[in-house]
């Protein structure tokens, strides 16, 4: 098909959608309006628990069962990633002789920076899903903090120490693990109270997005440096 | 209890194999995967023979209905049926990629079983976002799957188009979810739906949401124009995956848009654009299942076109209808794959599923022969297959309010992709081989094979489970037609659904039973199976010394008469290979105008 | 209704219309997987403007009384949503990338009109 007839074939089904949902919304209450009924239940349930962040309350309790598949989402990218990217692993390795990531060419003062904004992130990474029930944050949240944090090495210039920190077959196991217990708590523990639950259930998530995350951006660091190595020619 | 432990069991399975896989032996991994999949198959079993008699509904969380915050997971008769014959055929594709599937650190398996839990929370949720949750992490998954095989370029290429194209059409869905949220502050598919019943005709609204949520399923359901990332998922993924593709993914589709209809918008939008989108996909997938010769290829294209006739069967709206789909949804799960086993076979000891690579190769597989000539027959409706008892009942019911044209269009899309593969089996089993020296030797790639070595003769558990599988596609024909009227005619009934997740009640309908044995249901098999083999005699490429059999036509052509008619065809072919072009920006085009074409047959009055 | 009411909502669809155009035309994969995302970008902006009210505050009662004392406060149910829609967006977002890097390795290019078709 020519770019032309595309993007002919493309108009017709954008007034097409345009129509209908122009359509659709008008139907819909105003917005701003005061009318959430389900928004007013959920509030309602989540101060009865003694949860104060009611989207906390949402996310893992009243509907925890929408987090579990989200979990499950991530840890299928995660093995994934591992499926998708391990050819590049095996050539690497067929090559014989691995690459070596030295310490790259930085500042000291981005390095100092980097070293001294490592520690303190993975505190507020901490923080923000230890308090996950009762102030905005969560497990997902503090969860994108904690994986990021690693990766300060990573910009500080030190590639290696990044690998030394972060054994990748200790951050599957631990993140499947987590993924588990999640699916156990949520599906399982429907008698403890929630006070008990929210926090277990927002560590396990933190637990397992910061692995997740730190596998997913293992395999593109992997890609990405391996391109850019100019001993190797790219293919 | 049995409903979450449905969804949790593969799941912590999966789970503990990612995090062990590792370390595990090979052959620790295999028993545990299969030994899952053989528990969650018994457990649907358990709750698909319970649920005609006792609700079989679970409110996850201890969030009842009374709090009106809770996702329920209920399964009705279709619902256990649907997430049984998931587990099945997992079963069948875990048993074939017993110890000899190339396996990367226990990864397939831990995939596998959570592609297991995706659809048995998808048949059983109750709950509109909940649906669209696992369906994504059905797609998350089926991506994965699809590209697992990463080392080839048609695969990575085939599993991304069919990425984009997938998620275009969930975030549609999840559009519509939010409409229907926004005007019934409720996301239960009981409760919105006694909520827009109560408010009557919705107008636009109603419809935007119906449309944009259907986008999504029809998308996974293959209907034309949203069919293309098909093909080119199915042809590149690993053949235990096409088993659970074309067996029941694709037609969790056809599932999601008739829980949705019934659940939610029961009577208040026509389903006349499903019928619509789904008669074309029979039809094209039909033909274009003539035209390949890549067998993966034909048995996705027929997936297609055996959707789209599922998808009619659900527009038509009648429990009758309904149920005949039943029976055709299963016996196609099963027939298709134990075909897609077969061809996994072929791969497996050839290196290549290409036809014009295969003519007259199939001596020393009689059980593989087998398959693909009692799987043609089967798609073709030979009784007492379940096809054959889909297509009866459907057909009748079809008739009944007034569609004559359904059952010219079953039996020409039934015979069209039956004697597609029936031709496969002449040419690989039935022709003398190619000379070596004319053997094609154009571009074709040579596939690796699934395995880690290329097998000199197959091992049981690769030809077990197909044939098990085609058992259960002639079994599923002989299952009695009260039941099955009876869960059509609760899937259906006006409120039933809310009935059975708000307030735990069973309706009780006392049907007439779908009786498949009638007079035209045999007519019309016979009718499909003469021309099965016509079609596929017709078709079938002249054994020329030049090797360049496998134009499509090659009896035709060779007579004066049949010469401009070739040529005809050929243009045509020419065409419609072209249409199918792998690029991302047609497919999204398409897709677009799907929607377009979707709106304007559903705001028809 | 009039149009102020409705600009939030045909916002989100112009979004997700701006996104479908991105992969209509898009000469690179890698684009066309980002343009995904602003498709999906529409979505969340649909489901915050359907959630939000007037004068509310966040559901967040650590540190002020809960309704009817304490005010009206916007749809949480809403903002859970978006939250598992971020986080399956950049899930989907991780694997496809990873797929074009394999289309890009393979095929050695990343424009779409230059791969071949799957269609044999």
């Amino acid at each position: 098909m020519t770019a032309r007839v595309r993007l002919l074939l493309f108009a017709v089904g954008t007034a097409g959608f345009a129509a209908l949902f122009a359509a659709a919304v008008r139907g819909l209450p105003e917005f701003g309006g005061p009318v959430h009924p389900y928004a007013a239940r959920a509030v309602h349930q989540a101060v009865r628990e003694g949860t104060p962040n009611v989207v906390a309350s949402v996310t893992f309790d009243q509907r925890g069962f929408d987090t579990l598949g989200e979990e499950l989402i991530l840890l299928a990218a995660a093995i994934a990633a591992v499926v998708v990217l391990h050819v590049v692993r095996r050539e690497e390795e067929d090559d014989g002789a691995a690459h070596r990531h030295g310490p790259a060419e930085v500042s000291d003062a981005l390095r100092i920076a980097g070293m001294l904004l490592l520690p303190v992130t993975l505190v507020a990474g901490v923080y923000i899903v230890a308090h996950g029930q009762q102030s905005p944050g969560g497990g997902f949240q503090g969860g994108v903090v904690l994986g990021t944090a690693v990766h300060l090495l990573y910009l500080a210039g030190d590639y290696p120490a990044l690998q030394r920190l972060r054994p990748l077959p200790a951050f599957e196991t631990a993140e499947a693990l987590a993924a588990a217990l999640f699916t156990a708590i949520v599906l399982y523990a429907a008698g403890w109270a929630a006070t008990g639950r929210v926090p277990a259930l927002n560590g396990a998530v933190g637990a397992e997005v910061g692995c997740a995350l730190v596998l997913l951006l293992s395999k593109f660091f992997e890609q990405a440096l391996l391109v850019r190595d100019p001993a190797r020619p790219t293919k | 209890m049995i409903l979450q432990l449905t969804v949790a069991l593969p799941v912590l399975a999966a789970a503990l194999l990612a995090a062990a896989g590792r370390w595990l032996p090979r052959l620790a991994v295999d028993a545990a995967a299969l030994g899952t999949a053989a528990a969650v198959t018994a457990l649907t079993a358990v709750a698909l023979a319970r649920s005609p008699h006792r609700p079989q509904v679970a409110w996850l969380g201890g969030w009842g209905p009374g709090t009106g915050v809770g996702i329920p997971l209920a399964a009705d008769p279709f619902a256990a049926g649907t997430a049984c014959t998931a587990a099945v055929l997992t079963l069948a594709a875990l048993a074939f990629s017993w110890r000899y599937f190339t396996e990367i650190q226990a990864a397939f398996h831990a995939m596998v079983l959570l592609f297991l839990a995706s659809m048995c929370g998808f048949a059983y949720t109750g709950d509109l976002f909940n649906a669209f949750v696992f369906f994504e992490l059905m797609s998350v998954v089926a991506f994965a799957l699809t590209g697992y095989r990463s080392e080839e370029p048609s695969t990575v290429h085939g599993a991304l188009n069919f990425g984009i194209v997938q998620s275009i059409g969930a975030y549609l869905t999840l559009a519509g979810i939010a409409l229907v949220y926004a005007r019934t502050g409720e996301l239960g598919l009981a409760t919105a739906g006694r909520h827009l019943a109560a408010a009557g005709p919705g107008g636009g609204l109603v419809t935007g949401a119906f449309v944009l949520i259907c986008t999504g399923y029809l998308v996974k359901a293959a209907a034309v124009p949203f069919h293309f990332w098909l093909a080119d998922a199915h042809a590149v993924a690993p053949t235990p995956v096409c088993v659970l593709f074309s067996g029941i993914m694709v037609e969790l589709g056809v599932y999601g848009v008739a829980r949705t209809y019934w659940a939610v918008f029961d009577g208040l939008v026509p389903l006349r654009a499903v019928a619509v989108l789904g008669a074309a996909a029979a039809l094209l997938g039909a033909v274009m299942s003539v035209l390949q010769h890549h067998v993966k290829r034909l048995l996705a294209y027929s997936t297609i076109a055996h959707v789209g006739l599922l998808l009619v069967g659900v527009a038509a709206a009648t429990p009758g209808a309904l149920a005949g789909t039943a029976y055709s949804l299963a016996g196609h799960a099963g027939v298709k794959g134990a075909l897609f086993l077969g061809a996994g076979a072929l791969l497996n000891r050839h290196r290549t599923v290409d036809v014009r690579d295969l003519r007259g190769r199939g001596r020393g597989m009689p059980v593989t022969g087998a398959v693909f000539l009692l799987g043609g027959l089967f798609l073709a409706g030979l009784p007492p297959s379940g096809t054959f008892a889909g297509h009866s009942v459907t057909e009748h019911a079809a008739t009944e309010i007034g569609w004559w044209w359904y059952t010219p269009l079953s039996v020409a899309a039934s015979a069209l992709t039956a004697g597609a593969v029936l031709r496969v089996w002449a040419v690989v089993w039935r022709s003398a081989p190619a000379p070596a020296a004319s053997r094609r030797d154009g571009p074709q790639e040579r596939e690796d094979p699934e395995t880690r070595v290329t097998l000199g003769s197959l091992p049981w558990t690769m030809l077990a489970p197909g044939l098990v599988l085609l058992a259960a596609g002639l079994a599923t024909g002989l299952i009695p037609g009260g039941p099955v009227a009876a869960a059509a005619e609760a899937f259906t009934g006006h409120g039933a659904y809310a009935a059975l997740v708000l307030d735990g009640r069973l309706t009780h309908p006392r049907p007439v039973p779908a009786d498949p044995w009638t007079l035209p249901g045999f007519a019309g098999a016979a009718v499909t199976v003469l021309l099965a083999v016509l079609i596929a005699a017709a078709t079938l490429p002249h054994a020329a010394p030049d090797g360049g059999g496998g134009r499509v036509g090659g009896r035709l052509a060779r007579r004066p008469a049949g010469r401009a008619v070739g040529r005809a065809a050929a243009a045509v072919t020419a065409r419609l290979h072209a249409l199918h072009s792998g690029h991302i920006g047609d497919y999204a085009a398409w897709l677009t105008a799907g929607v377009a074409v979707l709106a304007l047959l559903t705001a028809l009055r | 209704m009039n149009l102020p009411h409705l600009l939030p909502y045909l916002a989100a669809g112009w979004i997700m219309l701006v996104g479908l155009y991105g992969i209509v035309t898009s000469r690179d994969l890698v684009h066309a997987v980002v343009c995904l995302q602003v498709t999906q970008s529409g979505t969340y902006v649909l489901l915050l403007a359907i959630g939000y009210r007037s004068g509310a505050t966040a559901p967040v009662f650590s540190d002020r009384p809960p309704p009817p004392a304490g005010g009206p406060v916007t749809d949480p149910v809403v903002q859970a949503m978006a939250l598992t829609d971020v986080v399956v967006g950049a899930t989907v977002t991780a694997l496809l990338l990873a797929l074009a890097v394999q289309v890009a390795k393979r095929r050695g290019t990343l424009d779409p009109a230059d791969l071949r078709s799957l269609e044999s």
